[in-house]
């Protein structure tokens, strides 16, 4: 700890920080630009300026660059001297001279850094007269808007872009007053984090192109804590909504999880909460295709007689929160419940967490991942399956840097000086994957192998890790050397090849590692949001078997709860299961091919209008709220289920309310910490109220509604969870897990994040939320290694082998129902050696037909794909569910016609 | 003693004074005629009726920036933002809830493109609430109101129909960003 002197009053600071950094926090207003706590400084804006005193007798003191200066003991500097307020005066004057008269009409007014900085250093008058320089603007894809002419030159979106997010598309051009932020040529921001553009640039030169849609100034948004549905990682969210649509997602930030930032998937990935295809009422199939609405009692009354006959089985969901999944298990009981999860993913989450237990090795947040200095991904594609993974991973490599500049005597902060110093110095990252991806660029070698080579590969490097023999593979050799030396090393795989033994690798690898006297740690990704709450509620049969038993006419009802069963096994099985039970009801939130089938639809709410729990990789449990009331019937699935067992004469789901459901959920083996994630419903903040959805400057409350009803009824009352539906109460000293959204006086934008941690870039003030579930550490035994069965090879006159690839956009279910991902993701393709593509006749851009999958796909030719085997994108079209074993013939479609790619279209608009 | 007495004759003056009073809605010329309506004379910047105003190019001035309807101390205005296919913003829908509007003209004061201004009329009582409720299609005139010069798109910097990157008002042509030249 250092003391400093501001102002004439001492602080005692952070000695390893610069003064910028000190005095946000301690709670000092002081404006900036270019300095970012995930970023670092690199003194461009000059808008940080303090006069800085040699000592107490100095009275003169010289200008300096709060960003740039390290706070070091006995540090005399003063904010609100004359000189130090008007040389800021100054430079925002000239950032302002062209900045374009556009606030009324700019997406960032209300919530704009550069807006707050003006009126923080107190420049209200214009005086520059002159002409204002403008440039053309660019098209980036269904994601981003882009306004050239609101730029100040801070440099935070390249060095976001390109340092941060290993991007290579978004430059600076141009000389003098003249910088260009942008692309070479108009075109999609292909890098998979570029929406974070949105939330880093200070001003409005990038902004939310589907937010822009159906604009809604922050003041007026109502916003709750969520959590991100797209991946098993968890990241936390502030969902926000105005007139009944959910308007936007921004990030939440947590000091152990997603930081600063989220994905595009993520970001852009909850626009199916406003989708045409929502069910919206409880509806009876009368004939084929056809829903006729039935009343809500109608409806109950109707499933209750079902529960009462009995012959139920349930199929829970991995998207679905824990609290319905609990709902449905305590329904049917475990023996007829399936956790909702694919046979092949539900063996593999098993797998993980029995490995998770038995091993003594920690799974990693991801702030624990970027302190890593060694890591080995295997077999898994973590940027299309845990995108925020592989941006913590490139922080990780990065993170080599920072321990050079330590040994140099560089402040960890100094950006510029850190990297230079550095040279490109990396931590090593090996990368044993199917295909090459996103984040090869960083890797210090590379291996692309088909699944079980590469697992093979990985109980090689666990066997050199305790013995070299010398002669193994380059890949292995070095990749388990620099896991040997490392202190902190890292591995990362999962079930994106759907293959155990990629995950038994990895657990032997740490098993190698722990021997050897290391202190690994092991990040095994699920595929979905829920994954792991599903294994560890667990059921009593698995998909497969629940399926055979339906379709054996042995089970009068299947009750469905949030899941696309097409999506969960293959085509056939499923659809003579679905059709021979004589009740097939299903509660879902949208229109999929399994509610289209069901005699009994019930519409169930998504993560932004109910309230429940997920569990993400590390095991975390963590707690969304219902950011608005869902319009129609649409209820949580568990209300639905408790509704019509109670009616049925169960009196076991007596459940009226959300922490009832809970407690269930706690009483549950292994769910005992999900009661402390967040406070129960009666918690009241330090204001005696709730914590407010809404901003204090909420506006049009007695115009909003004025078209349907002028006498303006009571603001419901939400009795489900700790949050209002009003602007009434604090957004303040509240537990983190409660956070609507973050603003401050004086702090309108997303910059506010500062005012609700406990030191800038540290944990959310009063902790980070979630609890984990599992403490790993030697519980059970690891799994060993099962005799894989090591098929041939297909080929051209055989067949080929079939290998799930993922995509960040489409391979998600919900949100490639969301539009701009719809926009941004491609059709489903089919990946082949050049070898193959040349044999079979097709080359890119042709399409192949499968009869198995009884679908077309574009053809990719990748060098790296292994001949007699073939990439498909699972989850889009053809490809949703479990891909078959077994070769599968191919041929090239001539009646294939490649659908325009939306991405060519370039737009000359202003 | 004298300023007293000049008080005393301007209060007496003032019997004899037309009144500033105005029997309103109607007045009698004589104690027999029939009673006539009078509209007093209200100044143009009275704060009646609200109303949204047009660019003197005819399309819609309001850009749907939200300022009127968070500045209103009565929370009375509600709008939702859209745009056209070039890019200007205009409001989806915008209403006013005269039951609850207060006339204090801070909308007005808040627009930053003149587009909602206050007008003389304050003859806007109705038996039923509900009609109390203006939508655009009852906001919108055909016309500049009071301030017949000013277009805000001339002064922003977003391109819209008819006016391009560098053709606002004091607006250098768009930079080549590929040039060279110092």
């Amino acid at each position: 700890m250092a003391t400093i002197v501001v102002d004439g009053v001492e602080f005692e600071v952070d000695e390893g920080q610069n003064l910028l950094h000190a005095c946000l926090s301690q709670g000092l207003e002081l404006p900036y630009f270019c300095w970012h706590p995930s970023l670092g400084s690199v003194g461009a804006c000059r808008q940080c300026a303090v006069i800085q005193y040699a000592d107490a007798d100095d009275t003169r003191g010289r200008l300096t660059m709060a960003c740039m200066t390290p706070a070091k003991d006995g540090t005399r500097i003063s904010i609100q001297t004359e000189t130090a307020k008007q040389f800021r005066a100054s430079v925002i004057e000239w950032l302002m001279e062209n900045h374009p008269h556009d606030c009324p009409v700019c997406e960032e007014g209300g919530e704009c850094h550069l807006q707050d900085m003006t009126v923080m250093t107190g420049h209200t008058q214009r005086r520059y007269r002159g002409r204002k320089r403008t440039f053309e603007n660019q098209y980036l894809g269904p994601f981003l808007n882009h306004e050239m002419n609101r730029c100040i030159t801070c440099y935070r979106c390249v060095r976001f872009y390109n340092d941060y997010a290993g991007g290579t598309d978004l430059q600076v051009f141009g000389s003098r007053d003249r910088m260009y932020f942008g692309r070479t040529t108009d075109g999609v921001l292909e890098n998979e984090f570029s929406g974070n553009l949105i939330e880093v640039c200070p001003t409005g030169v990038f902004t939310d192109k589907p937010f822009s849609e159906s604009y809604t100034r922050k003041w007026d948004l109502s916003s709750a804590p969520s959590i991100c549905a797209g991946c098993a990682v968890g990241c936390n969210t502030f969902v926000s909504e105005r007139y009944g649509r959910l308007k936007r997602v921004h990030n939440r930030y947590h000091g152990e999880l997603n930081g600063y930032f989220l994905c595009d998937r993520g970001r852009f990935g909850a626009g199916f909460v406003n989708s045409t295809d929502r069910i919206e009422h409880v509806g009876e199939r009368v004939e084929d295709d056809f829903f006729d609405v039935l009343d809500v009692e109608v409806g109950i009354a109707k499933l209750a007689e079902m529960i009462r006959q009995g012959d139920v089985v349930g199929i829970g969901s991995p998207r679905a929160s824990l609290e319905t999944n609990v709902a449905l298990k305590t329904l049917v009981g475990e023996a007829q419940f399936c956790t909702g999860m694919s046979s092949a993913e539900e063996s593999l989450v098993d797998l993980i967490i029995q490995t998770q237990r038995a091993t003594s090795a920690d799974i990693p947040s991801l702030s624990d991942v970027e302190s890593a200095d060694a890591v080995l991904i295997l077999g898994e594609d973590v940027l299309n399956t845990a995108p925020r993974v592989a941006l913590a991973l490139r922080q990780t490599v990065r993170n080599r840097a920072l321990n050079l500049a330590g040994e140099a005597g560089i402040p960890q902060w100094q950006d510029a000086g850190v990297s230079s110093h550095a040279q490109g110095r990396l931590n090593p990252l090996f990368i044993a994957s199917v295909l090459p991806s996103g984040i090869d660029d960083i890797a210090a070698d590379l291996l692309h192998d088909v699944p079980l080579n590469l697992a093979d590969c990985g109980f090689a490097i666990a066997a050199c890790i305790g013995e070299a023999t010398g002669s193994e593979p380059d890949f292995v050799r070095k990749a388990a050397a620099a896991l040997r030396s490392a202190q902190n090393p890292l591995i990362v795989s999962g079930t994106s090849t759907r293959t155990r033994a990629i995950v038994e690798a990895a657990g032997a690898v740490v098993a190698a590692l722990e021997s050897a006297g290391k202190v690994p740690r092991l990040l095994l990704v699920a595929p979905e949001a829920n994954s792991f709450g599903s294994g560890l509620i667990g059921g009593g049969l698995d998909m497969n078997t629940a399926l055979q038993r339906v379709a054996s006419g042995s089970t009068k009802t299947l009750i469905v709860a949030e899941n696309d069963i097409f999506r969960r096994a293959e085509r056939e099985r499923v659809e003579q299961a679905l059709c021979t039970v004589e009740n097939l009801v299903v509660l879902d939130s949208l229109d999929t091919p399994t509610a289209s089938l069901a005699g009994l639809v019930f519409p169930a709410a998504t993560f932004a209008e109910s309230t429940g729990t997920f569990v993400n990789y590390e095991t975390r449990a963590q707690r969304f709220y219902c950011v608005f009331e869902p319009r129609h019937e649409i209820a949580p699935s568990w209300r639905w289920l408790a509704q019509a067992a109670t009616d049925a004469g169960r009196d076991d789901l007596g459940w009226t309310h959300v922490d009832d459901v809970l407690e269930a959920v706690a009483a549950s083996p292994n769910m005992a910490g999900v009661r402390a994630v967040a406070p129960d419903a009666g918690y009241l903040g330090s204001s005696l109220c709730k914590t407010p959805r809404e901003t204090p400057r909420f506006s049009g409350r007695t115009a909003m509604n004025a078209n349907v009803n002028i006498h303006e009824p009571k603001t419901s009352v939400d009795e489900e969870t700790p949050l209002s539906f009003s602007m009434e109460g604090l957004n303040r000293d509240q537990p983190s897990a409660l956070l609507p959204f973050v603003w401050a006086p004086g702090w309108n934008s997303n910059q506010s994040v500062f005012k609700f941690q406990q030191e800038v870039g540290g944990a959310a003030a009063g902790g980070d939320p979630g609890v984990r579930l599992l403490a790993s550490g030697s519980i059970g035994t690891m799994p060993a290694r099962s005799a894989s069965v090591r098929s041939d090879r297909g080929g051209v006159d055989t067949g080929f082998r079939l290998i799930p690839v993922q995509a960040i956009f489409g391979s998600d279910e919900l949100s490639s129902r969301s539009p701009p991902v719809v926009e941004r993701s491609s059709a489903a393709f089919m990946i082949f050696s050049p070898m193959d593509a040349e044999r079979l006749g097709a080359t890119q851009g042709m399409g192949v037909s499968c009869s198995v999958l009884g679908a077309t796909f574009a053809v990719t030719v990748d060098a790296a794909m292994k001949s007699g085997y073939v990439g498909v994108s699972v989850g889009f079209t053809g490809a949703e569910g479990e891909l078959p074993d077994g070769l599968i013939g191919l041929a090239v479609d001539p009646n294939y016609r490649p659908t325009p790619n939306p991405h060519d279209r370039v737009i000359a608009r202003g | 003693m004298i300023s007293q007495l000049v008080s005393l004759w301007k209060v007496f003056l003032h019997l004899f004074a037309s009144n500033e009073t105005v029997q309103y809605p109607s007045k009698k010329k004589w104690w027999w005629s029939k009673p006539t309506k009078v509209m007093p004379y209200l100044a143009p910047r009275y704060r009646g009726r609200i109303i949204l105003t047009r660019d003197p190019d005819g399309e819609e001035r309001c850009v749907a920036c939200n300022l009127c309807a968070v500045v209103c101390p009565v929370d009375c205005i509600a709008l939702q933002k859209t745009e056209d296919e070039n890019g200007r913003w205009y409001p989806e829908f915008f209403r006013i809830n005269f039951s609850r509007c207060i006339m204090c003209g801070m909308c007005e004061e808040a627009c930053p493109t003149y587009a909602i201004q206050l007008t003389p009329d304050f003859e806007i009582c109705e038996y039923d609430r509900n009609n109390l409720v203006y939508e655009k299609e009852h906001l919108l005139i055909n016309g500049v109101g009071k301030y017949p010069d000013y277009s805000f798109w001339q002064v922003a910097g977003k391109t819209i129909f008819g006016k391009n990157k560098g053709e606002a008002q004091n607006e250098s042509p768009p930079e080549d960003v590929r040039s060279l030249l110092p």
